[in-house]
């Protein structure tokens, strides 16, 4: 028998079916090895053992009394520290909410744990989401499990690394511009981000309204695909959230990839991707070639400007969104002689380097005399990439690229530059900025052992096609490439 | 140079935001760089191209609306409860109205 840490979903689910192990035993395991790695790695901010216990308990009871059991039962599963957690401390990786419990659970919270699965605690972050490399966090960067003097991506670095760790079986993370998928890649692991109004996302702190979203980060496609099926769906409680039926995504896995038409984008291999990365996706290509996808080569001319589009897109939702934080409903105050100077202390102190850097730029981008320069303009970009996406959809099933153009890079290595961190996102806020679900799935090593990310894009609310690829590809072996 | 230290002092103060003068400089600097970078956007012919706010697909459906009913919350208390200085049921904040 394998060591419980390393189990997936329907491996947890076997072990509790044949009553080897029981929930609470499983869920003691991976405290005891969180209270071990975590002092190295800084995975959790916050961890919920009376709740992770109770839930346990409940599944306990359920496997005694003969219960037919919810998909998620007994699974351990950590969440991302901007996803609410009812009395659980949410603080988004920021000063500014320390201390914070949310009165209420996010949607996907709620329905994961409604699903069985059991909450251990809140992965640490970029604070408010905003970053790649998990170095802005206020309670210091988490190491890469994979090498441990290593960023392990961002912002979802937490849960990207709790799973690559074996500190939980799967993690829920937020994507806005990267930051599912990036991070995902960094450390080695399936990660799922899904169609914009896919899952809700009522409860998740606001980055970026219109690109923000909640996806799994696993140990395999098939574990993404079960979680994706508990997660996805309209809640009333989030106006965005699609009325689009959620189909079984892990039953969908066995179909043959046979006669699929992939469209690998010319415009993402130019200048600034690491020769060994570039190596490693042209392998996966030709593993999924040999597994009956066929090539298509495709133009997505607006490629170049994504980047820029999106950070003024997303700076200036980010500025607006961040109004709320002032010292008067929650988290700590700084006090001023006025309310005025109460925000301006507030705040200034509150907020980290880079968030206050995003809230200035989305400021200015919304300022009189530069909203239609800038923000406008991007948005019309924005509009020309989604046409991108829709046009390639017309020849091809799938479009794939590599997640990231670089492997994880040493901790403090790119801090000083942040226009060079950002142009590093640009293989994945073009999807974002589309709206359309993409995959990062593990893609083998660099010579010096870092793993790399193949994505996989598929179209709007194509989430069991772009698993379907992910995990034909996995099981062919395509992290051993 | 296309943004200056008072429009960092202009936009940081129309986002409440108190900065030292070293964070001025900085942003100053970084904000500079990205704007510029920015600036290969005007290379684009958006001339007859909407703005994109956002993706949903404009319901076909009414799906979006939901019947506007009344449900309680009863959270105040635990509301307050993060509050930095609450007086239940308020938050209390610095003197706005001066006598």
């Amino acid at each position: 028998m394998s060591a419980p840490a390393t189990w997936t979903i329907p491996e947890v689910r076997a072990a509790l079916d044949a009553r080897r192990i029981s929930a609470r035993e499983l869920v003691k395991d991976f405290y005891t090895r969180i209270e071990q790695r975590n002092p190295e790695l800084n995975i959790f901010l916050a961890l919920s053992p009376e709740r992770a216990y109770a839930q346990a308990d409940k599944i306990d009871a359920a496997i005694a009394a003969g219960d037919a059991l919810p998909t998620l039962a007994g699974v351990p599963v950590a969440i991302k520290d901007v996803i609410s957690t009812h009395g659980i401390p949410t603080t988004c990786g920021s000063r500014i909410l320390q201390g914070y419990r949310p009165p209420y659970d996010a949607t996907a919270v709620e329905r994961l744990e409604r699903s069985g699965a059991i909450i251990l605690g809140k992965t640490n972050c970029d604070e408010f989401a905003m970053g790649s490399s998990n170095e802005n966090s206020a309670y210091g960067p988490v190491r890469n499990p994979v090498a441990p003097d290593h960023v392990p991506g961002g912002s979802s670095g937490g849960s990207a690394a709790a799973v690559a760790a074996n500190l939980s079986v799967a993690a829920l993370g937020t994507d806005t511009g990267g930051s599912i998928r990036q991070p995902g890649s960094f450390c080695g692991v399936p990660a799922l981000n899904p169609s914009y109004g896919r899952v809700s996302r009522y409860g998740l702190i606001a980055y970026a309204s219109s690109l923000d979203r909640i996806g799994p980060l696993t140990r395999t496609v098939r574990d993404a695909a079960i979680v994706m099926s508990v997660i996805a769906g309209r809640d009333p409680r989030d106006s965005t959230s699609a009325s689009v039926s959620v189909p079984d995504y892990a039953a969908g896995l066995k179909q043959s990839l046979h006669g699929l038409r992939i469209g690998i984008p010319d415009d993402y291999f130019g200048e600034g991707i690491d020769p060994e990365v570039r190596k490693k996706v042209e392998a996966g290509i030709a593993l999924l070639e040999k597994l009956g996808c066929r090539r298509i080569s495709i133009r997505m001319p607006n490629t170049d400007y994504a980047i820029a589009a999106y950070y003024i897109i997303a700076t200036a939702e980010a500025s607006s969104n961040l109004a709320r934080y002032d010292g008067v409903r929650y988290g700590p105050r700084v006090p001023g002689a006025t309310l005025i100077e109460t925000y301006q202390k507030t705040r200034g102190r509150g907020f980290g380097a880079e968030v206050k850097r995003r809230i200035v730029l989305g400021t200015y981008v919304l300022s009189a005399g530069y909203y239609d320069a800038y923000y406008l303009k991007g948005q019309k970009v924005r509009t020309l990439i989604a046409r991108d996406f829709r046009d390639a959809f017309q020849k091809v099933d799938a479009i794939v690229t590599p997640t990231s153009p670089v492997p994880a890079f040493r901790l403090g290595e790119r801090t000083a530059n942040p226009l060079q961190m950002y142009l590093a996102d640009i293989y994945t806020v073009t999807g974002s900025l589309a709206g359309v679900p993409g995959i990062s799935v593990p893609s083998g090593k660099t010579s010096a052992g870092l793993p790399v990310g193949l994505q996989i894009y598929g179209p709007a609310f194509g989430e069991d096609r772009v698993l379907q690829i992910a995990h034909a590809f996995e099981q062919a072996g395509g992290n051993d490439l | 140079m296309k943004i200056s230290k008072e429009d960092v002092l202009k936009v940081a103060a129309l986002a409440n935001l108190e900065l030292s003068d070293a964070e001025v400089d900085s942003y100053r600097g970084h904000l500079d760089d990205i704007l510029t970078y920015i600036d290969k956007l005007n290379e684009v012919d958006t001339s007859n191209v909407e703005p994109l706010a956002q993706v949903v697909a404009a319901a076909e459906d009414d799906s979006a609306l939901r019947e506007d009913v009344v449900v309680r919350a009863d959270v105040i208390t635990e509301v307050l409860r993060g509050a930095p200085d609450p007086e239940a049921p308020y938050f209390r904040v610095p003197r706005v109205i001066e006598k």
